[in-house]
């Protein structure tokens, strides 16, 4: 089976998620598209660890699953405390934080 | 008179210093006892309201005493022993440069530290009377205290910069008590105008000191003087050049001498010993101290000759225009002063003839200020001498006094002027006939001004208004006056016999005598004709109508005059409006163009933040848009520089 479908596969994850960041306004939906960048980022590392034949890949995978895991921890509280003061997880709306 | 000559032929000669044993071990003293006396009236001021004039005068006097013995003492010693040097410690030593604190008493420092210290402490005790009732008191003997302290640790300085620190010590002292009555604004502005110009003479001392140091590599008295012979003389005319400068702001000499007279805002007493005996006579003091250095420097010694002749007319003018009886010593003060810096530029012919008559005009000067303050107590402060007249009845024993005082300044004989300003007269003929003429000159109007001035305040009809009482002074104000009197009287020839005080200074100034195509009793005979004739011109311009109360318009001499001669509008259209402008200039410059660059680099900045921080939206979404191009433009990058 040949590796560069992975890559291909990767890529389009990554794009899907990059574009649901982008017109996507509800926070968990925002999260989830970051998430799913993440893991075509994974699925690339893995692949390429594969082709090279070695566990550098395999290793970085983990870190970014650790990663992903703490981040997912303090993103969500954050996006909970704004749904408790503003009544809405929309994105748009967090945008007190300006000039 | 043999062994005389053969001193002057060679000049001053560099004795080395003998140690200071027995009392001159107390050197320190004499200046530690008014300092202290000064620090502890300072500190505990109103306090020692009952105590602190009697600790204020005790201090000068012990000073005076132990400075007797110390005089006794050189006396019993041959020449060449009678300068003594009191090391006390290093002041401050940078590789092989050091600065001592040390004392030198020779024949010319004893001279100086007996006047301030005697005639010191007399006009302390008058102050005693004179300033009693005054609420701050104290204060003013404290200061009175710390001026004594300066000044003696200025004529016992054995360099150069000690000398400078008692100089500008003198100079804090003068300004403090100028502006005693500090409430007073025209008081305050005195005391600065006094401050101020003293500064800008103290500028001339300063570059004199680091010539002196960059010329020599010292500035001890005995190391300078040793290599003064070696010395080039533009750069030794530019040292005496730079401390004639320090010398007139000082002693109130042209062009510097507009401060003398707003400085008799002062009280009286402080007139009479800092603005007439000691203080404004320190120029006098260095132009002697420095002597081998003007000896060296004819052209130096030359400018200092024309300073003392033009300051000698100038204050002669000046005092025969004053209504206010201060103002009017002042002006006297400014040219008598004239005469000493004069006699001082001339050379060894005029050295000891300077100091001669510095000795005598502290003792006649102080006598007239005190007597004028004593007039001045009896009629409640008045200044304005054509409010006075016909005094000499209600003031008797200040009426003598001043009495002798005035013969004394005329020089009649055998008054002490007589014996020191026909000296310096002489002196002057037998350098040139222009100096001659001027202090021949400067002497009759000598004689017109103090007819004025005693004719005015002592004689005539009274015109004084109803309600003045004149009275005569407590004897604590009359007795200084009385001895300062008698000194007026019999100093001079005290001084003069055998020619003693010429001997006494040669070792230190050197001498020699002026030679004269006339005998000198033919000039005598000549000066006294001239001070009768301006005696008799004051007597009958004042002496024969009575005085009018309100000064007459005058011609414009007498106008100029009273205007001291424009001195004040020369500064200030020479140097204060200038000034002014170069300020304003300054203040443009400071405000458009430094100013202006600072702030429009300011403002450029901050136009540009406040453009770009709109970026900052607060939209997450187009942050992540950004943060996606960058990663894009990144990667393109790296993928265009790999191909």
């Amino acid at each position: 089976m040949n590796p560069e479908n992975y890559l291909v596969l990767s890529t389009v994850l990554f794009s899907l998620g990059a574009v649901g960041v982008l017109v996507r306004r509800n926070a968990i939906v925002v999260f989830m598209c970051v998430e799913l960048m993440l893991n075509a980022c994974n699925l690339a590392f893995v692949t390429f660890a594969r082709m090279h034949g070695t566990l550098d890949g395999q290793v970085i995978a983990f870190f970014v699953m650790v990663v992903a895991a703490a981040e997912v921890v303090v993103g969500l509280a954050i996006v909970m405390t704004i749904f408790r003061t503003r009544r809405s997880a929309s994105v748009d709306e967090a945008n007190l934080l300006k000039y | 008179m043999t062994s005389l000559a053969t001193v002057a032929a060679q000049g001053a000669d560099l004795v080395a210093p003998a140690a200071p044993d027995g009392v001159f071990s107390l050197v320190w003293l004499l200046i530690a006892l008014p300092l202290a006396g000064a620090a502890i009236l300072l500190v505990v001021g109103r306090r020692a309201d009952r105590w602190g004039h009697l600790l204020g005068t005790l201090m000068p006097v012990a000073s005076f005493i132990i400075a007797l013995v110390m005089f006794a003492q050189l006396l019993g010693r041959p020449d060449e022993q009678r300068s003594v040097v009191q090391h006390l410690y290093d002041w401050m030593v940078v590789g092989t440069f050091r600065i001592p604190i040390a004392f030198q008493l020779d024949q010319l420092s004893m001279t100086f530290v007996l006047l301030i210290t005697g005639v010191g402490s007399l006009i302390h005790i008058y102050s005693i009377g004179y300033m009693r009732g005054d609420p701050g008191r104290v204060r003013f003997f404290g200061e009175l205290n710390l001026f004594v302290a300066a000044m003696l640790l200025l004529v016992l300085a054995d360099n150069y910069l000690l000398l400078y620190f008692g100089w500008e010590g003198v100079g804090l002292a003068s300004y403090l008590l100028i502006g005693f009555w500090f409430a007073k604004p025209v008081a305050a502005v005195a005391g600065n105008k006094a401050f101020v110009m003293n500064r800008v003479g103290d500028m001339g001392m300063s570059i004199a000191v680091m010539l002196l140091f960059v010329t020599f590599g010292a500035v001890g008295f005995g190391d300078v003087f040793a290599a003064v012979p070696q010395a080039d003389e533009t750069t030794l005319t530019w040292i005496g050049l730079a401390l004639l400068f320090g010398a007139c702001a000082k002693s109130a000499q042209f062009p510097l001498q507009a401060w003398l007279l707003d400085a008799m805002e002062g009280p009286t007493p402080v007139s009479a010993l800092i603005h007439a005996a000691t203080m404004v006579t320190a120029g006098v003091y260095l132009v002697a101290r420095s002597n081998p250095i003007f000896d060296a420097a004819p052209a130096a010694a030359t400018a200092v000759v024309v300073v003392g002749a033009i300051t000698l007319l100038m204050g002669a003018i000046i005092g025969c225009a004053k209504d206010d009886i201060k103002k009017s010593l002042a002006g006297s003060t400014m040219s008598q002063i004239g005469y000493m810096v004069l006699a001082a530029g001339l050379g060894p012919v005029g050295y000891a003839f300077a100091l001669f008559h510095l000795l005598t005009h502290g003792f006649f000067k102080a006598t007239l200020f005190l007597g004028a303050g004593s007039v001045m107590h009896g009629m409640r402060d008045e200044v304005d001498m054509r409010r006075y007249g016909a005094l000499r009845t209600v003031m008797m024993l200040t009426f003598v006094g001043f009495g002798a005082a005035y013969l004394a300044i005329l020089g009649i004989p055998p008054f002490s002027g007589f014996f020191s300003k026909d000296k310096i007269i002489e002196a002057a003929f037998s350098q040139g006939i222009v100096i001659g003429l001027v202090t021949l000159v400067g002497a009759g109007i000598t004689a017109f001004y103090m007819t004025r001035m005693i004719i005015m305040t002592f004689f005539g009809k009274a015109r004084w208004d109803d309600d003045q009482h004149p009275h005569e002074s407590p004897p604590v104000m009359t007795v200084p006056i009385l001895v300062l009197a008698l000194a007026s009287t019999v100093g001079g020839i005290a001084l003069a016999w055998n020619s003693s005080i010429e001997s006494w200074l040669a070792p230190v100034v050197g001498f020699s005598e002026p030679h004269l195509a006339i005998p000198n009793w033919g000039l005598s005979l000549i000066t006294l004709v001239v001070v009768l004739v301006g005696a008799f011109l004051g007597w009958a311009q004042y002496g024969r109508a009575p005085v009018p109360v309100t000064a007459p318009r005058g011609a414009w001499p007498t106008r100029a005059a009273r205007a001291d001669l424009y001195g004040d509008a020369l500064n200030e259209s020479l140097f204060m409006r200038p000034g002014q402008w170069l300020t304003r200039v300054l203040v443009f410059v400071e405000n458009r163009l430094v100013d202006g660059l600072v702030n429009g680099t300011a403002a450029t900045i901050g136009g540009i933040s406040g453009r770009t921080r709109r970026w900052q939206t607060g939209f997450v979404r187009s942050y992540a848009l950004s943060m996606l191009g960058g990663v894009v433009l990144v990667g393109a990058t790296f993928l265009l520089v790999r191909l």
